[in-house]
């Protein structure tokens, strides 16, 4: 009865089609994970936020109450509560349950690219794109179309990442952070730090335990930040076509990740689930794994003719969501088989 | 993209708008069949239509009022309790709730009846009801109703009732009326057929004789043009058959059942008693008399001749005798009162305007000559600016006029006082302060140390440049001449003169200064020569004339700038901190270090910002984490008050720390102030922080150098200086560049003096220039003479070329701060420009530059750069070599491109040809003056 002990299976990227959600929104400006992975959150140009079950690919509720294109959400720690934010400035606080809105945040004075709950979901914190000082309204676009993501044009005021209180009714933010010159394309939560990316090339970090701000200058506009699993690193892409994974504490940089194609969109970066593998959205229609160690690209793995809007990864297994246009992508590895039948 | 962004592996093409996905759970719905597609009322009931041509739908049951199970009625109630609140049963109660609705025989709805509204007649209604009292049994019921009329009436109505109209009048002007009645001329026959009765004629009958000269009358009634479309079928103009004639039979003698107000009511009154027992028939002239009829003798109308006109002529509009209130006496009344009688009665509080209004009064356009030509041709005008002034002074002078004469100098060299003077306006007393009291302490310390510097050294250097240039340039001394006539003028033109007098701008001077107000006194007291009289004998020619040409400008910048300036601006009332803001007390700048760093991957410390950032209270404790800062009120970033105005809060300096304090006397660095008593010591400890960019920038420079041979592709800036330069010295730039580099070692000009000399030249290569010029301090000295003499053998060639002077402004000995620095940052950064540097004391850079003044800046600023000089050393020797190549292959590029433009110049160059380097670099600082 001496089985050997089971060989530590390697990685297994997530590369085989399991479903594709039409969903109907117009262009899935994002695409996210739920807390644990189970469910998933696409904020669509139509206006509404829809959350699924991506592996069977049910629609489970819209929530419809934004006044312009959902451009970001994100789950809280305990699946009660959504945000999300959107073109219309405004970062809303639903109910998961009942649909409704159960606050709306204003005071944005841009469109509000990215929302984050922190840990306990006490705390909304948004970033918002460049706003035009006085300038006109950029002209809506039409549904399908991607949404690009371009440096402010001087003359545009700063723009801030606002810490909205969710337990207060207090209508005006915590906290602003206003030390980035320019828009902020994404910022990202752990338990006591605030990590944003902004388009004037900088990451900043912000620590709250320390009381300090790290400023780490990347110099071209960047799209998106993240933590690793670890909490070691921070992963940044920018425009230059270029990933970065930094270390967190001095900024050094560990790994440079290069191959795919982002010069004019915002775009997702994660790791993967177990911080194996740096995985990248490409505007030519493909989502690249580069081993995180060697900086190898790994895979290419072509998703569609469009640009890959936005990707989520699975907190815990090799699943991956890709958005491209008005369709959302689910893969997961080539060994997978769904447990309980398509449905 | 975005049209066939479905899904790859499936290649068809959809036409129409996709169903909805269905919610889970949800059940498809099928399509209602064509016979479930009913019509039915709110209830669910059906509605069976009920006639194509009636339209309507049953009710009830089968057409019976009644329901299936036939017709009940309502439940007996016994009234034993509820006695009170029986009410009487309208005829709602009876009705169907479909009847109240909105489109029912009865709606609910909230409107205004037509009762109510207002005493306006519609027509139709009344038409009706006057036929329906007519015929009613007892006729003249509906009488009651129009004596008893509802109280309220419109707001209009009640204006011109006020105004004392009368019900049945018409509005406007009261008019006379004329005897339109003429007696039928016996001699004239009339043909034709007979008239019909007219409108409202026959009741004027009896006043027929009676037409007092002096009574005006209200005009008549006018009934609106009806507009209602023509819907039906009858001819045009067809109206029916006419109740009151067809039913009443009424006679020729016509009366007006419709008019309006009492009297038509007592008139009808009085018809109708007239013609009472007549109830129902058809009776008239064509009927003839009904048996029913009582009264037979008044079948035939009797026709009148009064009631035809007899003359062919205008309706005229005041024919109503309406509203004649006139009383039997009457007087005579005048013309001008005409209005009083259009008015009527006068409102309470207004009363009648005394004077008529005045018509506008409309001048005819002037009459053009005959021999007019429209067409405009321009003078060649001599327009009076500022340059040619002197050309026009001379042409007045010329002509032989007088030169203090007011009328001959133009309006525009008056300025505001000045103009202010002659249209006779008393001068704005304002606070008699100085524009100089506005300044702060340490901008009139700056000033002050320029003035004295300036005026030190001015005379000395400018004696000398004149005496070097006098012989080239005959003409020198008739511009100051020109110019000294035009500030004669400009200044007995104005008397404010004795304001400059509070204002002591040679004070530095004492003899100076007393030769200048004696020159104010002078010039007060209307002398020609006053100048002349004040200036010192024992000057040198030239000095005389560069103070004349000083006191001049003195006295008229003095007049114009200090009374306006005074008398437009007040003191603020209460002491503001406005000239300081708050900004971030650290700054992310360093932009092109990092930007070096990131290009050699060198992330890390080189890329990396560290601030103290302070996150809220509230903040810290949802995000369950104990507040860094407990002590401190402070959210973001601290910040600390900077001088609002200052350079250096838009400037991004690259090392403050590395910058000695004490820069220098001509200017002053704005340090952080320190820090607030309040605020926490310990988070205010800079020098850690200073520290930490000084080790950052040795770690960067530490890095440079260790890169070695990479870093030379890996920097292309470097490179790229490298390669401006020797592209700058192989074109024609070169005596520009080469003339600015002697400047850029110590002292340097202002950003504009380089954008102004330099606008032709990419921002790059100047500050490319710079950089080398940077680099070059430290080349050897024999480099370094080959750079002056090339730099000085160009100048001279601009020296005598006139063309090139008019271009170069003149060079101000400006503070040494980093120009370099913020070249750079400018070219890096975008977004608002910067405003113009150190402006407060750029009127008194205009004199002079220095020379030891220089030469101290240049000290100090190599002690400046000391440090980091040392730091890059290892870079710099290599660099060196190659640009002491350059160097040399400059010099002689520049020497020989000199050799050939300077072949028109022969005279200077020999005698400047063996100077010694110090020598050329001084004449090459004063070189601008010769501007003036």
């Amino acid at each position: 009865m001496a089985f050997p002990e089971p060989k530590p299976r390697g990685p297994e990227l997530p590369q085989k089609r399991l479903k594709t959600l039409d969903c109907g929104q117009g262009a899935v400006r994002a695409v996210r994970f739920n807390v644990d992975g189970n469910y998933c959150l696409t904020c669509g140009s139509d206006k509404t936020l829809k959350l699924w079950n991506p592996l069977r690919g049910t629609l489970l509720r819209t929530y419809s109450g934004h006044g312009y294109e959902v451009l970001d959400a994100a789950g809280s720690f305990d699946n009660s509560s959504l945000c999300s934010g959107g073109g219309d400035k405004a970062v809303v606080l639903w109910d998961v349950a009942s649909g409704q809105v159960v606050r709306k945040f204003r005071g944005h004075a841009g469109k509000v690219n990215t929302v984050q709950f922190n840990e306990e979901a006490t705390v909304i914190l948004s970033g918002e794109s460049e706003a035009k000082a006085g300038g006109p309204e950029v002209p809506p676009l039409p549904p399908k179309s991607d949404l690009p993501f371009l440096p402010a044009p001087p003359g545009s005021i700063d723009s801030s990442i606002r810490c909205w209180d969710c337990r207060s009714r207090r209508p005006e933010p915590v906290q602003t952070l206003d030390e980035a010159r320019d828009g902020v394309s994404s910022v990202k939560v752990s338990d006591h730090e605030v990590l944003a990316g902004s388009v004037d090339g900088r990451v900043r970090r912000y620590d709250l335990r320390k009381g300090q701000l790290f400023s780490d200058y990347v110099g071209s506009p960047i799209t998106c930040t993240c933590f690793s699993r670890d909490g070691q690193c921070t992963l940044v892409s920018s425009l230059d076509s270029t990933l970065r994974l930094l270390d967190k504490d001095t900024g050094e940089l560990l790994g440079e990740y290069t191959g795919h194609k982002n010069r004019e969109y915002k775009l997702d970066c994660c790791l993967s689930e177990r911080d194996t593998h740096v995985v990248s959205c490409s505007e030519d229609g493909k989502v690249f794994f580069w081993d995180l160690v060697e900086g190898a690209l790994a895979l290419a793995l072509p998703v569609g003719p469009g640009v890959v809007q936005s990707l989520a990864y699975h907190p815990t297994e090799p699943c991956l969501l890709t958005a491209m246009g008005g369709s959302v992508q689910c893969w997961r590895e080539e060994a997978y088989e769904a447990e309980d039948g398509p449905g | 993209m975005a049209a066939q962004d479905s899904d790859s592996d499936e290649d068809l093409v959809s036409y129409g708008t996709g169903l909805e996905p269905l919610e889970e759970g949800e059940r498809p719905k099928k399509p209602i069949p064509l016979q479930d597609q009913t019509v039915r009322d709110e209830k669910g009931r059906y509605k069976r239509f009920h006639g194509a041509f009636s339209g309507g739908f049953s009710a009830g049951y089968f057409n019976t009022v009644g329901s299936k199970e036939g017709w009940t009625p309502s439940s007996f109630v016994s009234s034993r309790q509820n006695r009170a609140d029986r009410s009487v049963l309208g005829p709602e109660d009876f009705m169907d709730e479909e009847d109240l609705s909105e489109f029912g025989i009865a709606p609910k709805a909230i409107v205004t009846t037509d009762d109510f509204a207002s005493k306006t007649k519609d027509r139709i209604r009344e038409k009706a009801r006057q036929l329906a009292a007519a015929t009613a049994p007892i006729p003249g019921a509906t009488l009651l109703d129009d004596l008893i009329t509802p109280a309220k009436l419109s707001v209009g109505f009640e204006l011109l009732r006020k105004m004392g109209w009368k019900e049945g009048q018409g509005i406007g002007p009261r008019v006379k009326r004329r005897p339109r009645r003429q007696k039928p001329d016996p001699g004239v026959k009339v043909y034709g057929c007979a008239l019909p009765p007219g409108g409202s004629e026959g009741s004027e009958d009896e006043d027929d004789d009676y037409l007092p000269e002096n009574v005006t009358f209200a005009p008549k009634d006018v009934t609106p043009v009806d507009f209602t479309p023509k819907d039906n079928v009858h001819g045009l103009a067809y109206k029916g058959l006419d109740p009151r004639q067809a039913l009443f039979g009424t006679s020729g003698e016509h009366f007006n059942l419709f008019g309006e107000g009492p009297e038509g009511a007592s008139n009808l009154l009085g018809d109708i008693g007239v013609n009472k027992g007549r109830k129902l028939g058809i009776s008239g002239q064509a009927f003839g008399v009904g048996a029913l009829e009582e009264e037979d003798d008044d079948i035939y109308a009797t026709e009148t001749l009064s009631k035809y006109d007899t003359v062919l002529k205008d309706e005229e509009p005041g024919d109503g005798l309406y509203g004649w209130t006139a009383p039997k006496q009457y007087k005579s009344q005048k013309e001008s009162e005409k209005d009083l009688r259009y008015v009527g009665k006068i409102l309470d509080g207004f009363s009648l305007a005394s004077k008529p209004l005045s018509s506008k009064k409309i001048y005819p356009p002037p009459e053009l000559p005959r021999d007019y030509r429209p067409v405009h041709y321009f003078r060649p005008v001599v327009a009076a600016s500022s340059e040619n002034s002197h050309l026009l002074q001379v042409l007045s002078e010329s002509a032989g006029k007088p030169m203090h004469d007011p009328g001959t100098h133009s309006r525009h060299q008056l300025n505001a006082s000045k103009r202010g003077e002659l249209l006779g306006e008393t001068p704005i007393k304002g606070s008699a302060t100085s524009v100089l009291e506005f300044l702060s302490q340490k901008d009139k310390e700056r000033i002050k140390e320029m003035k004295q510097a300036t005026d030190l050294k001015a005379a000395q250097v400018k004696a000398r440049s004149l005496a070097q240039h006098a012989s080239g340039s005959r003409a020198q001394p008739l511009p100051a001449d020109v110019g000294h006539c035009s500030w004669h003028v400009a200044l007995s033109g104005g008397t404010a003169t004795t304001r400059a007098s509070s204002f002591k701008p040679f004070a530095k001077d004492p003899e100076k200064q007393k030769r200048y107000e004696e020159f104010l006194v002078n010039m007060k007291r209307g002398r020609k020569d006053a100048l002349e009289q004040c200036l010192d004998p024992s000057m040198t020619e030239w000095e005389r004339g560069r103070e004349r040409d000083e006191f001049s400008r003195a006295a008229l910048l003095y007049v114009s700038s200090h009374s306006t300036l005074s008398s437009r601006f007040t003191h603020a009332k209460e002491e503001d901190d406005s000239d300081q803001v708050e900004v971030p007390r650290d700054q992310e700048n360093d932009v092109s270090d990092k930007q070096s760093a990131v290009k050699m991957k060198m992330f890390g410390t080189l890329t990396r910002d560290t601030f103290e950032w302070h996150p809220d209270k509230l903040l810290c404790k949802r995000f369950n984490v104990p507040d860094p800062y407990p002590d401190s009120t402070l959210v973001g970033l601290p910040r600390v008050k900077r001088d609002k105005y200052s350079v250096f809060n838009f400037l991004t300096l690259q090392e403050t720390a590395s910058l000695p304090p004490a820069q220098g006397s001509s200017e002053k660095v704005p340090q952080p102030r320190a820090p607030d008593k309040s605020r926490k010591p310990s988070r205010w400890d800079t020098s850690k922080q200073e520290k930490k960019e000084d080790s950052i920038s040795e770690f960067l420079s530490l890095a440079r150098s260790k890169v070695g041979p990479p870093k030379q592709e890996s920097s292309p800036s470097v490179k790229k200086e490298e390669e401006h330069v020797t592209e700058s010295l192989s074109d024609q730039m070169v005596n520009k560049e080469v003339d600015s580099q002697p400047e850029g070692e110590g002292s340097r000009p202002s950003m504009d003096l380089f954008k102004a000399i330099f606008a032709s030249s990419s921002d790059e290569k100047s500050s490319s220039s710079e950089d080398e010029q940077g680099d070059s301090e430290d080349d050897q000295a024999g480099v370094r003479e080959a750079d002056f003499k090339s730099s000085q053998e160009t100048d001279l060639v601009e020296t005598s070329s006139g063309a090139h002077d008019s271009k170069l402004p003149p060079q101000d000995p400006a503070p040494s701060f980093p120009i370099q620095k913020m070249q750079i940052d400018q070219r890096e950064e975008f977004g608002p420009r910067l405003p113009p540097v150190f402006c407060p004391n750029a009127r008194q850079k205009l004199e002079t530059p220095q020379k030891e003044k220089h030469k101290k800046n240049k000290e100090k600023h190599k002690t400046k750069k000391e440090h980091r000089r040392r730091k890059e050393k290892k870079k710099k020797h290599r660099k060196h070599k190659h640009k002491g190549k350059q160097k040399n292959k400059k010099s002689e590029k520049s020497s020989s491109s000199e050799s050939t433009d300077s072949s028109d110049s022969q005279s200077d160059d020999e005698g400047t040809a063996d100077l010694s380097p110090q020598e050329l670099l001084r004449r090459l600082k004063r070189l601008p003056l010769r501007r003036q």
